[in-house]
């Protein structure tokens, strides 16, 4: 992607600009002595980086290792470390029954957005209408909608059709807000595709559809999973909609769970345990990012740098 | 210049297009008809009935009771101290948040730029508060600043700042905790789109920049910024949308008390906690009003990017 030139390899690319730099920098009139100053500097960058990123994270383990009175104490390790916390959570039904909504809300709704959004996606990348311009301004602006703004009114629909506290009532309106970013993604994937290599299908005969689901979708599929992976943790993450559109551990998704986690004595906050049920229910993301770190960031840039 | 070919090859092309232009448009009709029925549906027509609920006084707290009640909701939101604390507690957050989240994130992506080994990693350790769900992040920092449990007080205790404060107890501090929670997560989304802006930037400007004798600090001022300006403005805007419809951490940090009562959460807790559904769509329809003005901008910026996906190869 980097502009580097053709024969170089990327390795003595940037060894050879090391080497560029020093000169430059000796040409500054600094002197080779400073040299030390710029990795050491760079390096604590990097562990600062590391630690403002994962240090919080380590310390909401930490807490969910504690019971009692360890509790009150700021320690920065468990004194006693226990997975009592965990072991309360699995054993509540409501906590449990959430992780299966959210599994199952998520993976719904996740299918159907990489289904409808590569269709419209596929419409938008090759075939040739009109207004096409507006119509991905449209698509676009949804995703800045607030959620607040039409929680209202599905409450009421949701209340009037029954389809309040329901998995129904969160797939459909978070189908909306994930089908923009998906259609996007998408869009600028199908467009890398060549076009030969489906006008070479329709001249053999086959079909627009056949066309697409054989030469097209294979060659997406860093696409599909870029924009699955974001709808997903998108679906997981969602609280507003969530918290309003249901009112009992039926239809509870882990966000809402956890939120509203009361303990075993009503007016006390178990910090242990709530803390437990949030590190079970991020880990499946950060596993996600560890494995799927480039395609998630593709994704992420996909909107921000291109043109 | 290609652009320029561009557009004559696309010229010689509609002539045949007329031929099967109809099938195709019809085939982009099917394969666009799902997506935008569900949008329609669950965006544009919701949105026209929260406009209509704003207009009428309804609550579901009294069976049979609705009535219009024309600009009454609105009158009564401006009117209303708890909605202009709102309106200044969101813009207070988003101002100082993103701007925290633009200057660290930028270091970030300077330092991972500047990072020729573990930049991989790096990548994937800037990726985990943003994997972190925001409910999440705000019971982390909720335990971090937590009485006696929580690390902060304690450290901040010893060296004599904000001795003996109940940090989410206290306005100020609460909002403090509020930034801080959304800085630690999309900082690191920042820097992974400026970094991406970054990476575009051609060596060659930066070695003649060199040649010419140009410090490194003229160097960032003169050619990165002006470069980076598309990504920093996207990655902005980005970022003050998602800021003014903040919900999740001041209903779990705070419920809202404190100081740290935004737009989203008010609204919500009318519709839901007090049943005015009326009054609660008002609310809503303000924050929509807000937000898509920002949101206007936002497309305004990105159109040369939907123009490239909507242009025809």
């Amino acid at each position: 992607m980097e502009a580097s030139g053709g024969v170089v390899t990327p390795g003595t690319d940037v060894r050879q600009k090391e080497k560029e730099r020093e000169e430059a920098r000796a040409a500054e009139g600094r002197g080779p002595r400073r040299n030390w100053l710029r990795p050491v500097l760079m390096w604590l960058a990097v562990v600062a980086i590391i630690i403002f990123c994962l240090f919080p994270f380590y310390w909401l383990i930490n807490v969910s290792l504690k019971t009692g009175t360890d509790l009150s104490q700021s320690d920065l390790f468990p004194p006693s470390p226990t997975l009592d916390n965990y072991d309360s959570i699995f054993k509540n039904g409501d906590f449990t029954s959430a992780l299966r909504n959210s599994v199952i809300v998520t993976s719904i709704t996740t299918v159907l957005a990489l289904i409808v959004g590569s269709f419209a996606a596929y419409a938008l990348a090759r075939l040739r209408f009109p207004h096409k311009f507006l119509l991905l301004a449209v698509i676009l602006s949804i995703s800045t909608f607030p959620p607040i703004a039409i929680a209202a009114p599905i409450f009421k629909l949701w209340t009037d059709i029954g389809l309040y506290d329901t998995y129904a009532g969160l797939i459909i309106p978070y189908l909306t807000f994930a089908l923009p970013l998906a259609i996007y993604i998408l869009t600028s994937f199908f467009k890398e595709i060549p076009k030969s290599l489906e006008e070479a299908a329709l001249v053999d005969g086959a079909t627009y559809f056949q066309a697409f689901r054989k030469v097209v979708l294979p060659l997406a599929a860093p696409g599909l999973v870029t924009a699955g992976l974001l709808t997903a943790f998108f679906v997981w993450n969602e609280f507003l909609l969530a918290q309003t559109l249901t009112s009992s551990p039926k239809a509870f998704t882990v966000p809402v769970s956890v939120a509203n986690f009361t303990g075993s004595q009503k007016f006390e906050i178990p910090l242990g345990t709530i803390s437990a049920a949030s590190v079970v229910i991020t880990v499946p993301l950060v596993a996600a990012v560890i494995i799927f770190q480039k395609r998630i960031v593709a994704g992420l840039t996909a909107g921000a740098v291109k043109g | 210049m290609e652009a320029a070919t561009a557009r004559l090859g696309r010229g010689k092309r509609r002539k045949k297009d007329k031929s099967y232009g109809s099938e195709e448009r019809r085939l982009a009709a099917l394969l666009l008809s799902p997506a935008m029925v569900v949008i329609a549906l669950v965006a544009a027509y919701p949105i026209g009935y929260a406009v209509w609920l704003s207009l009428t006084e309804y609550s579901l707290r009294v069976p049979g009771k609705w009535r219009f009640a024309g600009f009454d909701n609105y009158t009564q939101a401006f009117g209303d101290s708890d909605f202009w604390a709102a309106v200044k507690n969101t813009f207070i957050f988003t101002g100082i948040s993103v701007t925290l989240e633009l200057a660290i994130g930028l270091g970030m992506a300077l330092a991972m730029h500047a990072a020729f080994k573990g930049r991989g990693l790096l990548r994937t350790v800037v990726l985990v508060p943003w994997a972190v769900l925001t409910v999440v992040s705000a019971i982390t920092w909720r335990t971090l600043f937590e009485p006696n449990l929580g690390l902060a007080p304690t450290v901040l205790g010893k060296l004599g700042i904000a001795e003996n404060v109940v940090w989410l107890g206290q306005s100020g501090y609460a909002m403090a905790v509020m930034v801080l929670a959304d800085v630690w997560k999309t900082a690191p989304f920042m820097a992974l789109l400026l970094l991406a802006g970054l990476q575009v930037i051609p060596d060659d400007v930066y070695d003649a920049a060199k040649v010419d004798g140009a410090t490194a600090w003229q160097r960032f001022r003169r050619i990165t910024l002006p470069l980076l300006m598309p990504a920093i403005l996207v990655a902005l805007i980005f970022r003050t949308l998602d800021a003014l419809r903040i919900f999740d951490l001041p209903f779990v940090l705070t419920g809202g008390t404190n100081g740290t009562s935004t737009l989203s959460l008010i609204a919500q807790q009318q519709l839901t906690t007090n049943n005015l559904i009326g009054y609660g769509s008002a609310l809503a329809v303000l924050t929509f009003v807000i937000v898509m003005a920002v949101s206007f901008i936002y497309i305004r910026t990105v159109g040369g990017n939907i123009k490239s996906l909507a242009e025809d190869t």
